[in-house]
């Protein structure tokens, strides 16, 4: 399959600028190994999938990027600086959208600013352009629970995107949200990352979206975690998003993707 | 909606006067009396004072029974859920201080602290605050991990973490624990001035008693828990007003 390159020829192409570098990063739970020396490249600019069976450890390299969990060895750089902890150069989209039920839209989008101390009408005005952007004007003054699943993860999209970090981290975003947002939601993404100039790294389960969505996949294989192969999809980007799903290089990735992890999975 | 609900209250207060005027009436039992009786005899209180300078006495203990159980408490609780250490070193005082049979330690207590008002702020503090100590304790415990996350993601300090997740996470338990710990308080208030010295409210319902003078007893026993409720009520408005997003509705709206 000449359109699947090998992870040594990912790595034989330094002419790509890197936003995110992890270098030879373990992580141990006790005796457990999640992580043993796992080293990716995340181009700038670019959605980078990371894409294993239940158990693979992608949340965890992703907390790890995220510096919400130590490593046991190795280094994370983000522009080049050396991850030690939660930063401004990066946002965080949870699976279960870890909104303030006690808060209204307004202020979950603005929590970000907030915590940096933006100033009450600033934070808001910029929280106010974000809403719109995800498609929400009109429910500022609304709470968490009368909004939709689907509503909700676009509330967490716009207040990891109203804070302007340079890296979007995306842990499962779309799996509590049904199939017909999803959808949606994944068009969605594409058009924010060709306009947003920011670089993605999005953790998903499911093989379809992740070749749908992304600019490079990383397949994370388990026990312990290590990337075993990075696929770039060449041909089907360019050619508007309702084209994707029946294009013969996307369905090939998929197919094969699944011929590699179908082993895995229990 | 709010006429709904008013209606609601209205009718059942009615329902429950009628059952006490009713029970009253046959009467149940001879130390019985009925709604109006006992209506009258609270307004001959209310107009010749008495009431206003028991509740002054009965007010002083647990006042400030009830202002210390809540400050320290909530700052215990929050301790305690925050820190394994702590939890160790003070929760068990708590858990004793709630299954101990109080009236077994007023003896003790007068033994040390005398008969004055030290005592029965005692009491109304043992009442109150080990249930505000403990659901505040376990509601900062159980804070969900993906909001205190996410504060970290987004670069919130631990005093963020506390004042902007911690607290408004776990203010509802809070303030039901304080709901459970006030009310608890009145019935140490009371018990304090049956048991240690009979003052106050305590003194009108055992001197009533003592000349059978019922419908005066059951009047200061109803305008007990009015203002039990009373303050229930404000509790609640405190609570609105400080986390105007727990008033949430119910499941079914």
């Amino acid at each position: 399959m000449s359109q699947i390159n090998p992870a040594t020829l990912a790595d034989a192409r330094p002419a790509l600028d890197s936003a995110v570098s992890v270098r030879n990063v373990s992580k141990n739970y006790g005796d457990v190994q999640a992580l043993k020396n796992l080293s990716l490249e995340f181009p700038r600019g670019e959605l980078t999938s990371l894409l294993g069976p239940s158990g693979c450890g992608k949340t965890t390299l992703l907390k790890i990027i995220a510096g919400l969990l130590p490593q046991s060895a190795g280094q994370i750089e983000v522009d080049g600086k050396t991850v030690t902890g939660p930063g401004p150069d990066r946002a965080f989209v949870f699976q279960d959208f870890a909104l303030l039920p006690w808060a209204n839209v307004l202020r979950n989008v603005a929590f970000g600013l907030e915590l940096r101390g933006v100033a009450k009408s600033e934070r808001e005005a910029i929280a106010e352009k974000y809403i719109r952007e995800v498609g929400l004007a009109g429910f500022e003054k609304k709470f968490p629970h009368q909004l939709s699943g689907g509503m909700r993860q676009r509330v967490g999209l716009a207040r990891a995107l109203s804070v302007d970090a340079q890296v979007l981290l995306l842990d499962e975003p779309f799996s509590a949200v049904d199939e017909q947002t999803r959808r949606k939601f994944q068009e969605d993404l594409l058009a924010l990352v060709a306009n947003e100039k920011k670089t993605f790294i999005f953790v998903t389960h499911s093989i379809e979206e992740a070749v749908y969505v992304s600019d490079q996949i990383a397949i994370l294989l388990p026990r312990p975690s290590r990337v075993s192969e990075i696929i770039r999809p060449t041909s089907f980007r360019g050619k508007g998003v309702d084209n994707i799903r029946r294009d013969p290089e996307y369905l090939d990735i998929v197919d094969e993707i699944w011929a590699s992890l179908r082993s895995y999975v229990e | 909606m709010q006429n709904r609900s008013l209606f609601l209250k209205l009718l059942s207060a009615a329902i429950v006067f009628g059952a006490w005027e009713i029970a009253g009436r046959i009467p149940i039992s001879y130390a019985f009396p009925t709604f109006l009786e006992s209506m009258t005899a609270l307004a001959q209180m209310t107009f010749d004072g008495t009431i206003f300078v028991a509740y002054a006495e009965t007010l002083k203990p647990l006042v400030l029974g009830i202002a210390i159980s809540g400050i320290v408490g909530v700052a215990m609780g929050l301790w305690i859920g925050l820190s394994a250490r702590f939890e160790w070193l003070f929760a068990p005082i708590f858990v004793v201080m709630q299954a101990a049979p109080l009236a077994a330690l007023i003896p003790i207590l007068v033994m040390v602290y005398g008969i004055g008002l030290t005592s029965k702020v005692f009491v109304v503090c043992i009442m109150a605050m080990p249930v505000i100590v403990l659901n505040t304790a376990g509601a900062v415990r159980n804070t969900p991990a993906s909001i205190k996350d996410m504060a970290k993601s987004f670069l919130a300090s631990d005093r963020d973490v506390l004042t902007k997740i911690i607290i408004p996470a776990a203010s509802p338990i809070i303030f039901s624990g304080l709901r459970l710990g006030v009310s608890a308080g009145f019935i140490g208030a009371i018990l304090s001035e049956l048991k240690i010295t009979p003052t106050g409210v305590g003194d009108i319902i055992s001197y009533s008693r003592s000349i059978a003078d019922y419908p005066s007893m059951y009047a200061a026993i109803f305008s007990i828990i009015l203002l039990a409720v009373v303050f229930l009520n404000l509790l609640e408005l405190l609570e609105n007003t400080l986390f105007e997003g727990n008033n949430r509705g119910y499941v079914s709206d």
